[in-house]
């Protein structure tokens, strides 16, 4: 009991949290906007990996960290236009246009990766953004090591909390987002385009899911592997409806389950010889599929989510 | 051309012109060269029956469709007319025409004020309103008296409450035209009654307002001029002056309508019974319907849609299961039934929406018609199907009913409406079922298939059948029920013979005054 | 301006054409990766086609590779025509390995004629369970089956691990995680001499056959159909709505644990972790390649098994990555999906401003 306790008021455990959280945030983020404007995106998983790839790839030709970042962005707007044109003019399926890009992204990343890198055969490294050192910050008690020894990126993802928050519940835009997920007529109704909208939501959401991918490969980890992003997009769907669509309530999630998840390494290390390690592996996916079920009943979906909507039609 | 109104200032000024607006649908010809102008300070009533049209015409003004031909020009600055931008609701916004839609265009996540200002500004500026501008809202809702709360979400906002939400996005932007689309269908009698009076004190203020309607009765009342659409065509355009029910009728059908009869009959005995029934929750909920049907009768049902009519249906299909009271068919109980067992038990429904509720649009019309009995001996063998029986049943089905289609393989989906709902007539009805459950039933029809769905109920009554007919046309109530009771917020009111009601009183009791209509 | 017209009727010939030529497409565009590898393209298609049928073993390989594709293509067909998204086919397919292995490593012995019967059983099961789950967190407490199968995906590859490491590891097996290999009573007959084609071909063959009879000939089939097209109309027919997403649940799932039970009683012949390059959502592209029809879906996991196999091949021979049959894959599945707008609508460029060709549907 003490050990649990000692684990939970340790500033290391708490800074483990944000940083399994990081790339969570950018997902959800992302998966909410998406959602919000009424388009769902399972080509997340994909787009996580492309961002990882194409950062990284960006990164080890010289183009820099911010490059990196910029190219992985990039790379997910890209996967992110390809999913908004099936499904928001052409309106087709968007499960089956998520799942088509997950595999595609995926697969070309791969393929990518193998065709520049055909030799190797341990992943070559860049050097990854490091903790930041800000003067009296960092060295705060507690608040200093969770916060403020963090890489730039999980910065950049607690900024984007507050900034899709801003741009969600006090601009125009903002209102439009959200109204064109409820119902695209009321949004026709007042003069904007719908598909315009729809379209510019989903290139941006999937840049941000793409910059959660870049996060594992540029801070997180300094090298590509395959299979690294293993799941992570399909939770930050689960985690979006636990989220009722909300950044701040997004946050909360992503750090409850990197706090779970750094929990569990902890326990790990103290009860690993006991229970196989794949147990420990496998509570990330079952707590993502608790944490939906919790409020599945009650979630209140954006009505219109999976319509397609063509111009005049109500 | 219209002759002009004497005594009104404004409205020598034409402010709006539609010149020889043709719309096709593939093979379909929805508009044929109509024109129709609009003058400052008038309302003009847009009439025809379903499918003349009307609709179409207003969404090509709004930009929602584009023309085949024609052109819509709009008075500009200047006061000369200028062309309008086709296919885009945008343009038709910023030169000042309002529509206010008959299923209402509003996001229910936002507020009322946040469905008004969507859109007005630049999107990415830092706030989506300014004092100012929710002043000059407020302003506008006190000269016109559409008072909302603005704050609530549209969710939590009545039908009659998010009409005017609507109407106040139109005068917040300056429309200098405002359409309506069959602004009345969701509002009592009396609701419509405020409604024109508002719109009647827009239109002295200078505005020009067009209302679509196939309700002769409003025409007359509310409208200073009338325009009539007949299968896409503009059949009149003339002052309502000079107009009377019958000939607005004639004009609107092209001949003079036959009413369908309803031969006395002595009611039977008791069918469906419904005690003390509660169901659901929030506004959709239901609380303590009583109410018996007998052998015999058309039973009306009238009322406001959204005031618990769906959930009526939906428990008396088995859709629903009712929270506490009873519900008894034949004597029998049949209160935790499901659709299955409801039609088992001889109950056939007819639901409100049919091409969500009535038909599976991708199956053949074959296979529609025989779905609810797919599991029957009739149909199947073993649990494989019995495709010689069930073409055999849509042929006899389809020459029965004069259901328009090219076979029983062709899919349901590309019928008519009109001929959807036969399928779903001859599902429902051939099968002889003791009770009738049929929930707006001639919605959306033309005035053929509404007369073909008139007999093919009362034939039900006269071999003894208890019809349930849930209607928001008290023209429709009226012509067919024996007796007629009203829902409002989830109550029934007691049936009473439809002899000793009127119009009024039932408009009444559809607003909740049912003390004192009684 | 283009316009979107629907149409009355869709002839076979483009219902099967269109998406023949999607993947014909998919497989033409794969010469920008190749080009971008620097390889020969005309001579890599050489040999990836050589690489699928070149051989009466390159045949054997693509038939063996597309057995287990029928059944996950299957499991996804038949979920997707009641619109249930199982995208689990992954988890499902090692569930049912590993209920194969189970039974079929010397727990029981029998002989084969009982043995074969009953490790098959026991696989569909598995997957059937697998599935059984998420459909009920969706009919029970609203939970969408999409994120559900998904993240079971992941669950069930880690739980194979741990048993491959624990309890169900193979004393013999030099420390590598795998299983006991499968009795060879429980072993799934060579269909050819020293060819790896095995008689799980001819289970999945049947298995389409009898999920063809079943969608069109059978009250179950009419149920699904009308479920999967308008789930409110059905529920308002009268159809057990609930029923029958368990139902197809239950199928798919097994379906899907079936194309396990080949791949270790058949190919493999022992379980590990990595038994699967993804057939569960290649599946998926599988079945919306053939329409989802159970027939369509034979002939479209042949066409996928080629492009693994050709690809795996050709990469042999020039060095192009074989993630190109992944890709390949995955752009066929974008293909099919926009090729369908061909088939549901006339699709026609309008001049602005000009009147559409209004003429009349005479059928196409």
């Amino acid at each position: 009991m003490m050990e649990i306790l000692d684990i939970l008021v340790s500033p290391n455990f708490w800074a483990a949290a944000l940083r399994i959280a990081t790339p969570l945030i950018f997902g959800v983020l992302g998966a909410l906007l998406c959602e919000r404007a009424g388009v769902l995106n399972l080509g997340i998983e994909g787009i996580f990996t492309a961002g990882a790839m194409a950062g990284w790839m960006a990164a080890w030709l010289g183009a820099g960290l911010w490059g990196g970042v910029l190219v992985a962005a990039l790379a997910g707007a890209t996967f992110g236009l390809l999913h908004a044109v099936l499904t928001v003019p052409l309106g087709l399926s968007q499960h089956v246009s998520g799942i088509g890009v997950t595999l595609f992204a995926t697969s070309l990343s791969y393929y990518a990766y193998r065709t520049a890198l055909p030799d190797v055969t341990s992943p070559p490294r860049i050097t990854a953004f490091q903790p930041l050192d800000i003067p009296v910050l960092s060295d705060l008690p507690f608040l200093g090591t969770v916060l403020f020894q963090q890489t730039a990126l999980t910065m950049l993802a607690l900024a984007m909390v507050v900034v899709v928050g801003f741009v969600l519940y006090r601009t125009p835009l903002g209102l439009a987002i959200r109204a064109v997920g409820d119902n695209p007529a009321a949004v026709e109704a007042q003069g904007l385009s719908v598909m315009a909208l729809r379209m510019g939501t989903v290139v941006a959401g999937s840049a941000l899911m793409a910059l959660g991918g870049a996060f594992l490969t540029m801070s997180a980890f300094d090298a590509f592997f395959f299979g690294m992003v293993n799941g992570r997009g399909w939770i930050c769907i689960a985690l979006t409806v636990f989220a009722s669509w909300r950044p701040g309530k997004a946050l909360l999630g992503a750090l409850l389950f990197g706090a779970f998840d750094a929990f569990q390494v902890r326990l790990q290390t103290e009860v690993g010889a006991f229970v196989p390690g794949q147990v420990f592996l496998m509570l990330p996916y079952l707590l993502s599929i608790l944490a939906l079920v919790m409020v599945a009943r009650k979630a209140d979906y954006p009505r219109a989510m999976l319509k397609p909507y063509f111009k005049g039609q109500r | 051309m219209s002759e002009p109104l004497p005594g009104r200032p404004h409205e020598r000024k034409i402010v709006l012109s539609l010149a020889g607006i043709t719309k096709r649908f593939g093979a379909m010809t929805a508009n044929e060269a109509v024109d129709l102008d609009l003058h400052a300070g008038e309302i003009v009533a847009l009439l025809g029956e379903n499918g003349a049209g009307k609709t179409t015409l207003m969404n090509i003004l709004f930009g929602h469709y584009v023309a085949d031909e024609g052109e819509v020009r709009i008075v500009g600055p200047d006061g000369e007319l200028v062309p309008l931008e086709p296919g885009s609701p945008h343009a038709a916004l910023n030169a000042g025409i309002g529509m206010v839609h008959q299923h209402f265009a509003l996001a229910e996540n936002l507020t009322a004020f946040e469905n008004i200002v969507l859109g007005t500004r630049p999107l990415l500026a830092p706030s989506t309103s300014s004092r100012a501008d929710r002043q000059r809202l407020e302003a506008l809702m006190r000269d016109s008296g559409l008072t909302v709360d603005l704050d609530l979400r549209v969710s939590r906002l009545s039908v009659g409450e998010q009409q005017r939400v609507e109407i106040l996005k139109a005068l917040y932007r300056d429309a200098r035209v405002l359409v309506l689309d069959e602004p009345t269908a969701v509002l009592t009698p009396q609701e419509s009654e405020g409604l024109f009076a508002t719109l009647r004190q827009l239109a002295d203020s200078g505005l020009a307002i067009v209302f679509i309607s196939h309700k002769l009765a409003e025409v007359l009342s509310a409208s200073d001029r009338v325009a009539v659409l007949r299968m896409g065509r503009k059949v009149a355009d003339l002052p309502t002056a000079e107009c009377d029910r019958q000939k607005l009728a004639e004009l609107m059908v092209g001949h003079s309508l036959s009413q369908s009869r309803r031969e006395p009959r002595a009611p039977g005995e008791v069918l469906l019974a419904l005690e003390g029934v509660c169901a659901g929750s929030g506004r959709e909920a239901v609380r303590d319907l009583s109410l018996a049907l007998r052998s015999g009768e058309i039973l009306g049902i009238a009322g406001v849609s959204g005031n618990g009519q769906a959930m009526f249906a939906r428990l008396v299909s088995g859709l629903e299961r009712a929270t506490s009271g009873r519900i008894l068919l034949a004597g029998r109980d049949v209160t935790a039934g499901d659709a299955r067992a409801m039609i088992a038990a001889g109950l056939a429904r007819i639901p409100e929406d049919r091409h969500r509720d009535g038909i599976v649009g991708a199956m053949s019309v074959a296979e529609n018609l025989v779905i609810e009995e797919i599991r029957s001996a009739r149909y199947q063998r073993l649990g494989f199907l019995d495709f010689g029986a069930i073409a055999a049943r849509a042929r006899e089905a389809i020459a029965a009913h004069d259901i328009r289609c090219r076979g029983g393989s062709a899919i349901s989906r590309l019928l008519s409406g009109g001929n959807i709902q036969k399928i779903v007539l001859a599902r429902t009805l051939d099968a002889e079922p003791a009770v009738v459950l049929a929930a707006q039933p001639s919605r959306g029809l033309d005035i053929g298939a509404t007369g073909e769905v008139h007999r093919r109920l009362l034939a039900a009554r006269a071999r003894g059948a208890g019809v349930i007919l849930i209607s928001e046309d008290l023209d429709e109530l009226f012509a067919l029920s024996d007796r007629i009771a009203v829902i409002h917020r989830g109550h029934l009111t007691p049936a009473r013979d439809a002899g000793e009601l009127d119009r009024a009183t039932v408009g009444l009791m559809m607003a909740g005054h049912a003390e004192e209509a009684a | 301006m283009i316009r979107f017209e629907p149409r009355e009727t869709v002839s076979p010939l483009l219902r099967t054409g269109v998406p023949v030529a999607a993947a014909l497409a998919a497989l033409a565009l794969a010469a920008l990766p190749i080009m971008a590898a620097g390889a020969p393209v005309l001579q890599a298609y050489v040999l990836m086609a050589r690489g699928a049928f070149g051989s009466f073993f390159a045949v054997s390989e693509l038939l063996s590779r597309a057995t287990p594709l029928i059944l996950t293509g299957l499991a996804a067909a038949l979920a997707f025509r009641a619109r249930l998204w199982n995208i689990g086919g992954e988890g499902q397919l090692y569930a049912g390995a590993l209920a194969a292995v189970a039974i079929g490593s010397g727990a029981i012995s029998a002989p084969p004629a009982v043995m074969i019967p009953l490790v098959l059983l026991a696989g569909a099961l598995a997957g059937a369970m697998m599935m059984l789950v998420p459909a009920l967190l969706k009919l029970r407490l609203g939970a969408d089956e999409v994120v559900t199968t998904l993240l079971l995906n992941f669950v069930v590859v880690l739980f194979v691990q741990m048993m491959l490491e624990g309890p169900m590891k193979d004393p013999m097996g030099m420390g590598w995680p795998q299983s006991e290999p499968m009795a060879d009573a429980a072993t799934l007959p060579k269909l050819f001499d020293r060819m790896r084609v095995h008689a799980g071909l001819i289970v999945a063959l049947i298995a389409a056959l009898l999920a063809h009879i079943l969608l069109a000939r059978t009250v179950w089939g009419f149920e699904i159909r009308a479920v999967g097209e308008n789930q409110d109309a059905a529920r308002h027919a009268g159809i057990p709505v609930t029923a029958t997403f368990v139902r197809v649940a239950l199928f798919s799932g097994a379906l899907a644990g079936l194309a396990g039970v080949g791949e270790v009683a058949g190919l493999k012949g022992y379980l590990t972790a990595d038994l699967s390059p993804g057939f569960g959502y290649a599946g998926i592209v599988v079945a919306m390649l053939a329409g989802l029809s159970p027939l369509g879906v034979v002939v479209a996991a042949l066409f996928i098994a080629g492009v693994f196999v050709g690809a795996d091949s050709m990469s042999r021979a020039i060095g192009v990555s074989n993630y190109l049959a992944d890709l390949v894959v995955a752009t066929s599945l974008i293909a099919v999906l926009v090729s369908g707008l061909f088939v549901r609508f006339r699709i026609r460029l309008v001049g602005p401003g000009r009147r559409a060709s209004a003429g009349k549907d005479t059928g196409a």
